[in-house]
């Protein structure tokens, strides 16, 4: 028996969920080549076996909290809470794909282990405590999106969906990288936490203020990730990618790596740059009015259902950034509540899409979506749900998630903001409602019945169905542990 | 011998940066496109190798390393989705590659 030193185990139970994810990302592309084509369905079980098993792991990491791996990893409340949603928005990905890779001929274990090595990366980003490491862990996630947004390799837009998606988010791991570089010359360390040390006793020394390197990391990063997380006015590529990609794809991607890199966002601004005095709020609200206003006002002339939708995860940017602003503890925890919220509401949208847009995608106009209250009311019943959480009505996650952003803004009395926010929000009903408008009151189309949702897509769209709900009528639960994620985040 | 100060290395590194960028921006091809953006990439090795020397430390040498072998992934991704591109569109014309469009 090997005997593993203590401190070896404890990096271990620290990088367990991402140990797992690899594990079985591994497991599956080994098993692949030896199942049948007819078998290859089985995998996206194994897959979702992997998930479950690293959420499981997470409690490993939640009674094991500390620094791993020479402070390269921090495992705390903040990443345990982003794991959990980070983990949970994979495995519904997983569950909502099963089906659709059938339908469109694509089944192949590949699929899953990129999903899985992804979600890796993705928890890498969210616990990172240093900037190379979270590059790692966000070219991770990126490179192995950049391959599942063009998995339907005969289809011209998804082709072009990988194409854009490759150039401008490697354009935009350049400009993050060439921040860390900026950070890392100004300060010696890219250790999160010596980051701070070393800003706290630059603004305490002679010159009283940040050099100018320091200033010019920073906006790089805010650049870098700003492409990330899709936010104005580096948003350009995020609808064609989203609409291009293969639906349960986009369902990913709009709320996994979202998710993974607003955490990542929130430990560099808040811990990294966190005794800055404000120097990035700025940058932040703008970009929060801006990515709210082109969100909303784009998706009210959309016509294409899933392209609405891309628009409006881009519009939900908006409000996280708007709690982003607020600079807080609380501002952090409504972040963290959002996001929780969004991931549910979102894959949730997405996975009905995926199940309504039939063979090649073909149906995703609204008008495909008239009266499908009467043709199919359970699934047309989920959507509504959904639905109305990004609209924002009250008894579902989205509503609170929106109602603690503002709150957190308006703590930090940024009134200004909350109101364009909630504007926004207002015009954001327009396009939500019509929709369900359509599905309820419009004549139904004769020409076309959607088929039969599989066993593996009622369970994500349960999940993600009783989740919205729950989050929407007992929240103080998750509030709680967002919390304490905050202050596990903030108290360093 | 008089040491060439770390200043220029940054100059040139910003400059190679900004011109991977106009590159970007400019060309129409994607894999000239490409080019640029291993040329902003390596303009950031540079950068690390001359903040290392700036600090004496190993560590920005060490992340040269990572930022190589990211890279060489990227780029074996990035080409084979450039040959899918190809193989269904018979052009590398970034213009004519426009089917998702507002």
């Amino acid at each position: 028996m090997i005997q593993f030193p203590a401190e070896q185990l404890q990096n271990l139970h620290r990088l367990a969920p991402e140990i797992v994810l690899c594990f079985f990302g591994i497991i599956i592309m080994v098993a692949d080549p030896f199942l049948g084509p007819a078998k290859q369905r089985i995998l996206g079980w194994v897959a979702f076996a992997g998930t479950l098993i690293a959420l499981i792991s997470v409690r490993l990491m939640a009674l094991d909290q500390g620094m791993a791996y020479n402070n390269l990893i921090s495992a705390d409340g903040f990443s345990i809470f982003v794991h959990v949603v980070i983990i949970g928005a994979a495995a519904l990905a997983i569950l909502g794909s099963m089906q659709y890779l059938d339908q469109e001929g694509i089944q192949r274990g590949e699929y899953y282990s990129l999903v899985l090595f992804a979600a890796a990366g993705m928890g890498i980003l969210a616990g990172a405590n240093e900037l190379v490491t979270a590059f790692i862990g966000l070219e991770m996630s990126s490179i192995s999106t950049y391959i599942l947004a063009g998995f339907r390799r005969r289809a011209v837009k998804s082709n072009e969906a990988g194409l854009k998606y490759f150039i401008l988010g490697s354009f935009a791991t350049a400009f993050f990288l060439y921040g860390i570089a900026m950070v890392y010359g100004s300060t010696g360390t890219t250790r999160i936490d010596l980051v701070r040390d070393a800003l706290e006793t630059m603004i305490a020394g002679p010159q009283g203020r940040l050099d100018s390197l320091s200033i010019v990391g920073l906006a790089l990063i805010f650049v870098g990730l700003g492409f990330k997380v899709v936010a104005a006015p580096f948003h350009i590529y995020g609808p064609d990618v989203y609409e291009g990609a293969p639906t349960p794809v986009t369902a990913l991607l709009a709320s996994g790596p979202k998710a993974a890199t607003f955490a990542l966002m929130l430990r560099i601004f808040y811990v990294g740059f966190g005794t800055t005095d404000g120097l990035w709020f700025w940058p932040i609200a703008i970009s929060a009015v801006l990515t709210l206003c082109i969100g909303n006002f784009a998706a009210l002339v959309q016509t294409n259902v899933k392209r609405m939708l891309a628009y409006s995860s881009i519009a939900h940017a908006g409000y996280i950034l708007v709690a982003f602003a607020a600079g807080t503890v609380y501002g952090v925890a409504a972040v963290l509540f959002y996001l929780a919220a969004y991931v549910l509401m979102k894959v949730g949208a997405f996975l009905v899409i995926a199940h309504l847009g039939q063979r090649d995608e073909q149906r995703l106009e609204i008008t495909d979506y008239a009266g499908l209250g009467t043709k199919q009311p359970v699934l047309a019943a989920c959507f509504t749900l959904f639905l109305f959480s990004l609209l924002g009505l009250p008894a579902t996650g989205g509503f609170l998630g929106k109602f603690f952003a503002f709150q957190a803004a308006l703590d930090s009395r940024i009134v200004w903001l909350v109101v364009i926010a909630a504007i926004n929000s207002v015009v954001g009903a327009y396009y939500y409602l019509r929709v369900i408008v359509a599905m309820y009151f419009w004549e139904p189309s004769k020409d076309y019945t959607p088929s039969k949702v599989a066993p593996a897509l009622v369970l994500a769209l349960s999940i993600a169905a009783i989740g919205t709900l729950y989050l929407g009528i007992l929240p103080s639960h998750v509030l709680d542990y967002a919390k304490a994620a905050a202050d596990s985040l903030t108290l360093h | 011998m008089s040491i060439v100060p770390i200043s220029y290395y940054l100059v040139l590194s910003a400059v190679l940066f900004g011109l991977g960028i106009v590159a970007f921006v400019v060309k129409r091809n994607i894999i000239t496109i490409f080019m640029a953006i291993e040329l902003m990439l390596n303009a950031v090795n540079l950068a690390f190798v001359a903040f290392a020397r700036a600090h004496n430390q190993l560590d920005g040498l060490v992340f040269v390393f990572f930022v190589i072998v990211v890279a060489a992934a990227e780029s074996a991704v990035g080409l084979a989705i450039i040959i899918t591109v190809y193989q269904n569109r018979q052009t590398l014309n970034l213009e004519r590659i426009n089917l998702l469009k507002f």
